[in-house]
């Protein structure tokens, strides 16, 4: 088979089994395991196959007309360079280790059929993004991958924190979509095709009228997708999804599409240093707030969705820095810990009974009872915090490296102000990251405090993976950064000493600062009771997980914090804490901005309806009314009544009858 | 004989018919009110036939064909009739129809439900 057919069957088969899938589910559910698994499988054994042929070479380009559209016309084109071969990989890698994780998670879940429909559709049209190479096309995968998200978010729809979630993930991913939509337009009307190879043609030579505008459009979207400020908010409400989900979509592909789609097309981008600014100002403010708002965080999942935030945003410093192979590099090194990140995050959260850390931080045990997750867990973390030689060391000391070179000024199309932003911005935010790791870690497995509740072993599938995904957390980093560049654009992805030296030191004080604190506050952890534990020992941890989300309002009085003394996170935000606890209060001024106004125009409407346009309907009722009121008196029920009426009518009409005839 | 003896002979049951069937309140006799028009219009048929068939050349007698179809009719219909009288009768005790005033309007269980009961009261007045 030639390198273009195995392309295509990439995204096909996930596709397929998405289908049969949903046709299946009901009548054969022997075959709905096999059916999830397999072509996902299969698809990440052709990525990689395709990913060995394509080698890092010229781009493998194919095109097909799909429709003739009267103006721009839309192809079916697949443009595989080596940053599209390797992000398949990944998400092939990763949608395998979630399929097989979720036999064992969703294991007693009536809706699991359906779910892992979703996921085969959700991995399709992910790596329909990666290897298309017209936008139209991607933008359909885009959609695809907005909606599947929306099901997926709202797997636990029985629970109103679910509902609100997924309409939430759904709005807000939306109100980018539209200007991307537009931007999309305008780029292609400028470029005059929507072939990202002929795109790219026009920009080399100058022929974008309005980049500027069509950059900031774009932005728009990939900061909706991508969970960046302000567009960000969904995310951390979305781990109201079944955990396996949080590490497919929300951390390891759908929010790396909108970086790897400004990848793509960064020479667009550059030719507006504007939207370089403001991109780089964007990854700023998401890097660091992100950090923040995780330090607060009381559920184990919203500190991960906050983490993977601050990881998007030096993705898109990166990007801002005009060094797309730092950024695929550091997407693809943490789509592989941010998934196991996830992944034993799951595990934890059914052996603990609870997605409190507060809770977690007064059980001792946990770690025994898990030691797959606390191991791999344990390796994650220290690739989070890009302590070397874990992979996430390269990935982040590359993108600060690129930002260093900027901010020497050897690069003629990016501001040397944006180097700097990003780097400083990055330095803060390998402190914030660090310190957020460690006191994830040390309230999750170093707890003081009566037993773990014993939920039995974890099934295999569970653990596995979790081995499997911790071979690249481990390894990617240190050994792929001489080879990459040869994959990507042939910039150096090397260390440099200065930047490692700066994000080493910052993340170590950050992880001690944070080491200090919780041994400060150790002993009042044990004077303050806390936490409230599911305990379903026959239960499947996704109905562990269900309950834990549910319970976790009512139990600490809000979904993201608990009101727990001896958080060491609390000690070291000081004033801060309140706000960060709830994202620096985005949500409230989107509500006060957005919901209010939509509500009270709600209002509004309904008044107008109810009151004016049902008076004039009304209204028109009253005349036909009071005819039938009329009418109605000539019913006496008399037969002898109608019969004289009857004849009387008979008798009139004879007589004009005749009279017409005789000319009268 | 002239036509027009059994045309005033017709003429004049039908009207005794009409009478009966608009003035009586026996359910019978309206009944046989109505076999009086009936009959009536059989006389005016035979009569007519023999009017038109007189001049013709050659005729099929279709007037008093139908003529033989209606009284078979008729007796039919009057069978049914008196049935329907006879079960009412055992049903009411009573064949007046003056006191037959289902139909009217406010006497059924749906009739307009949710109009206001002004209405309907003034509707039944």
């Amino acid at each position: 088979m030639t390198t273009t057919t195995l392309a295509v069957l990439v995204p096909l088969l996930p596709f397929l089994g998405a289908v049969a899938g949903l046709l299946l589910g009901r009548t054969a559910p022997g075959f709905v395991r096999p059916l999830a698994v397999l072509p996902t499988l299969t698809a990440f054994v052709l990525a990689v196959l395709v990913a060995v042929r394509q080698g890092g070479d010229a781009a493998v380009d194919a095109a097909t007309e799909l429709t003739p559209t009267g103006s721009v016309p839309v192809y079916l084109a697949l443009h595989i360079d080596g940053f599209a071969a390797l992000v398949a990989v990944l998400v092939g890698l990763v949608a395998s280790c979630v399929q097989i994780y979720s036999t064992g998670y969703l294991r007693d879940d009536p809706r699991y059929p359906s779910y892992a429909a979703l996921v085969s559709l959700f991995t399709s049209a992910m790596l329909l993004v990666v290897y298309s190479g017209d936008l139209i096309v991607l933008l359909v995968g885009w959609e695809v991958m907005g909606i599947c998200s929306y099901f997926l978010v709202g797997h636990y729809w029985e629970t109103p924190e679910a509902r609100a979630a997924s309409l939430k993930a759904f709005l807000v991913t939306k109100l980018g979509d539209v200007p991307f939509l537009i931007g999309l337009f305008a780029l292609g009307t400028d470029a005059g095709s929507f072939r990202i190879t002929r795109v790219l043609g026009t920009v080399a030579h100058g022929g974008l009228d309005h980049p500027t505008v069509i950059a900031l459009l774009l932005l728009a979207g990939v900061a909706g997708k991508s969970a960046q400020f302000p567009l960000h908010t969904w995310l951390p409400d979305a781990m109201a999804g079944p955990t396996p989900v949080s590490a497919l979509i929300h951390a390891a592909t759908m929010v790396a599409a909108g970086v790897y789609f400004i990848a793509r097309l960064l020479p667009v981008f550059e030719a507006s240093a504007a939207a370089m600014v403001v991109m780089a100002v964007m990854a700023a403010v998401t890097m660091t707030g992100s950090g923040l708002a995780a330090l607060a965080q009381d559920d184990i999942k919203r500190v991960l969705a906050y983490s993977t935030i601050g990881q998007l945003g030096y993705m898109t410093g990166a990007l801002a820095v005009g060094d797309r192979g730092a950024a695929v590099f550091h997407l693809l090194s943490h789509g592989a810990f941010k998934a196991l990140l996830f992944l034993a995050a799951g595990v934890v959260i059914h052996a603990a009974g609870t997605n409190s850390l507060a809770a977690m931080s007064r059980m001792s045990g946990l770690r025994d009872r898990v030691p797959d997750a606390y191991w791999t867990m344990t390796v994650a973390l220290l690739a989070l915090a890009a302590i070397p030689p874990f992979s996430g060391f390269f990935s982040k000391e590359s993108v600060l490296g690129a930002a260093e070179h900027v901010t020497a000024g050897h690069t003629g199309h990016v501001p040397a102000a944006t180097g700097w932003i990003v780097l400083v911005a990055g330095l803060v935010t390998a402190f914030l990251t660090a310190a957020y790791a460690t006191r994830l870690w040390l309230l999750a497995f170093r707890g003081h405090g009566a037993q773990a509740p014993d939920h039995g072993r974890q099934p295999l599938t569970m653990t596995v993976v979790l081995w499997v995904l911790a071979v690249p957390s481990l390894a990617l980093g240190g050994l792929a950064y001489r080879t990459l560049p040869d994959w990507f654009d042939g910039g150096d992805l090397a260390p440099t000493l200065t930047t490692s030296v700066l994000g080493t030191g910052v993340a170590l004080i950050g992880g001690l600062v944070t080491y200090a604190a919780w041994r400060h506050l150790t002993g009042l952890a044990a004077r303050v009771p806390l936490g409230a534990v599911a305990a379903h020992p026959e239960g499947d941890a996704g109905q562990v997980e269900a309950e834990a989300i549910a319970t976790h309002a009512p139990a600490y009085g809000d979904v993201a914090s608990a009101p727990d003394p001896a958080d060491p996170g609390r000690l070291l935000l000081g004033p801060l804490h309140r706000h960060a606890a709830v994202g620096f209060h985005l949500d409230a001024v989107y509500t006060a901005l957005f919901v209010r106004p939509v509500l009270a125009g709600a209002s509004l409407v309904r008044f107008l309806d109810r009151e004016v346009v049902e008076t004039y309907v009304r209204g028109a009722g009253v005349l036909p009314r009071w005819l039938g009121a009329a009418v109605r008196r000539a019913q006496t029920g008399n037969v002898q009544t109608y019969v004289s009426a009857l004849l009387a009518g008979t008798v009139v009409l004879a007589v004009a009858a005749v009279l017409v005839a005789t000319g009268a | 004989m002239h036509l027009a003896y059994p045309a005033v002979l017709s003429a004049l049951l039908f009207c005794t018919g009409v009478y009966g069937v608009l003035a009586r309140r026996n359910a019978i006799l309206v009944l046989m009110s109505v076999e009086l028009m009936l009959n009536a219009v059989n006389l005016n048929l035979v009569a007519f036939d023999v009017w038109l068939s007189r001049t013709a050349e050659e005729t099929l007698h279709s007037g008093q064909a139908l003529t033989l179809f209606t009284i078979a009719i008729a007796a039919a219909e009057i069978g049914i009739g008196l049935a329907i009288v006879l079960a009412v009768y055992r049903n009411r005790g009573t064949s007046d129809i003056d006191k037959l005033r289902d139909t009217a309007e406010g006497h059924g269980s749906g009739t307009d439900g949710d109009a206001p009961a002004a209405e309907k009261a003034e509707a039944t007045a």
